[in-house]
């Protein structure tokens, strides 16, 4: 027992994470970077990164059967994080991948972001809360994160969106539902602000892990 | 809301920083991981690593650099330099660089943009263009390589249109008129290529002083812009920077 959270960062061979599983340990953390279910379902917070697009996420998440992990460490109830296509595959489908079902948390679909603005959102943009998460605990605002993306889940009917950020319009930036958390930004490359929500993720995956 | 990006851009050669960084309480000016992270405090947006490493190790000690700098660096890199295929962008972007930019491999074999951006996503492929005013050219901007010495013979604003096509994510654009004159940068050539792609571009090459920065947004219309020396030798800081950059109405990530 290191008394660091164990958090799995899920490992299934697509891009770089090495700064989500170091700026995980920089929060306090455990981190590993695994595929391996026993390690899985013994950690106490799952985290599911992802970039590129999101049929090759979704293909590779099957062919390692992380998809399946994921809804089951969503099931078990622990905290639960997706960051980039890693909260984008959570959702029902994309308009990038046109008839690839996505893990199906959240019942709507990701859409390009719509209107004349230069995609990929490429930049620091604000993050405007909507509620009051435990994501964002310890922050001030304004606060800003580091986006790339190019598409972004449907504002739906707004319950479980944590915050926006107006790009062109508003876009989701984070959305929770119970134990489930996911950032369309990168919390692992938005400095010392997404240090802290990794660091919130941790504090929720340590409280969760006493449970 | 587009907000402008403030990018510090360091020579690396054989894993060390050089051309001198000059912060003065920092321990070892030439550690890329101690400047990384001071820039990162100091607010820069992103880094760009640009690698001028002559020798044939240069591959081993720049994947090591990168893994170093996303130990302890919690903001967007880039490396750049000797980029020449797949597998070397593979090994930086494992090693944890977000991105890699292309130069002269890309003018060589074009397909390398398409691999890298099929493999790891758009977002991760930077193309780097070196431009220089020539008459021959219709757009009036010859691309060349090999650090600006190597004529290529196509036209600037064809090779954005094709590097776009290609799959770039984005395009850090070098005036080579202005690259080292502090004159500030080529706003022509700047705006001219802003205007033909959808996809983001890095101003590059001639930054003086504080009020070119301003300009390449506002007259490049550029959407981040990269400086080197004006931040190394302590000329300025990155807030002094933005707090230009603000006062003149270009959104940014206060310092």
């Amino acid at each position: 027992m290191t008394g660091r959270p164990l958090v799995a960062i899920l490992d299934y061979g697509i891009g770089n994470l090495h700064s989500a599983q170091k700026g995980f340990e920089h929060a306090g953390a455990d981190a590993r970077l695994t595929a391996d279910p026993g390690l899985i379902r013994a950690a106490d917070g799952v985290v599911l990164p992802g970039v590129g697009a999101f049929a090759p996420c979704m293909a590779a998440l099957g062919r390692t059967g992380l998809d399946t992990a994921s809804v089951d460490a969503v099931q078990s109830g622990r905290p639960f994080m997706g960051i980039c296509v890693g909260m984008q595959v959570l959702f029902a489908g994309s308009d990038e991948a046109p008839g690839v079902s996505g893990l199906g948390m959240f019942d709507r679909m990701v859409r390009w972001i719509p209107g004349p603005v230069k995609r990929p959102q490429m930049q620091w943009n604000v993050l405007q809360r909507s509620g009051d998460h435990r994501m964002l605990a310890g922050l001030d605002d304004p606060i800003w994160a580091y986006f790339v993306h190019s598409l972004a889940p449907e504002m739906g009917d707004a319950s479980d969106v944590v915050a926006t950020c107006d790009y062109g319009g508003p876009v989701v930036a984070a959305v929770a539902r119970d134990n489930v958390w996911a950032a369309q930004f990168h919390p692992e490359k938005s400095s010392a602000v997404g240090l802290q929500i990794l660091a919130n993720f941790v504090t929720a995956s340590a409280a969760a892990a006493t449970n | 809301m587009r907000v402008a990006r403030v990018i510090p851009c360091l020579d690396v050669d054989a894993g060390r920083v050089v051309k001198g960084v000059n912060f003065v309480d920092i321990r070892d000016a030439g550690d890329p991981v101690e400047l990384a992270a001071r820039y990162d405090t100091e607010g820069a947006d992103e880094l760009v690593f640009l690698d001028i490493t002559a020798s044939s190790d240069r591959r081993d000690t720049t994947v090591a650099m990168a893994r170093a700098v996303a130990d302890e660096v919690f903001i967007p890199f880039t490396i750049g330099g000797g980029i020449r295929t797949l597998d070397d962008a593979r090994r930086l972007l494992r090693a944890g660089a977000d991105k890699v930019s292309v130069n002269t491999a890309a003018v060589r074999r074009p397909e390398v943009v398409s691999e890298i951006s099929r493999e790891f996503g758009a977002q991760c492929c930077v193309v780097a263009i070196d431009a220089r005013s020539s008459s021959e050219a219709p757009s009036g901007y010859e691309v060349f390589t090999h650090g600006g010495r190597t004529r290529t013979g196509i036209d600037c604003l064809e090779w954005v249109a094709e590097v776009e096509r290609l799959g770039a994510g984005e395009i850090l654009l070098t005036s080579m008129d202005r690259d080292g004159t502090r004159e500030g940068f080529e706003l022509n050539l700047t705006s001219m290529v802003a205007a033909a792609v959808g996809i983001p571009v890095i101003a590059s090459g001639g930054v003086g002083n504080l009020d070119h920065l301003v300009e390449g947004v506002t007259e490049g219309k550029a959407d981040a812009v990269l400086a080197a020396s004006i931040f190394h030798y302590g000329k300025h800081t990155i807030a002094e920077a933005k707090t230009r950059m603000a006062q003149a109405g270009i959104p940014v990530r206060p310092a």
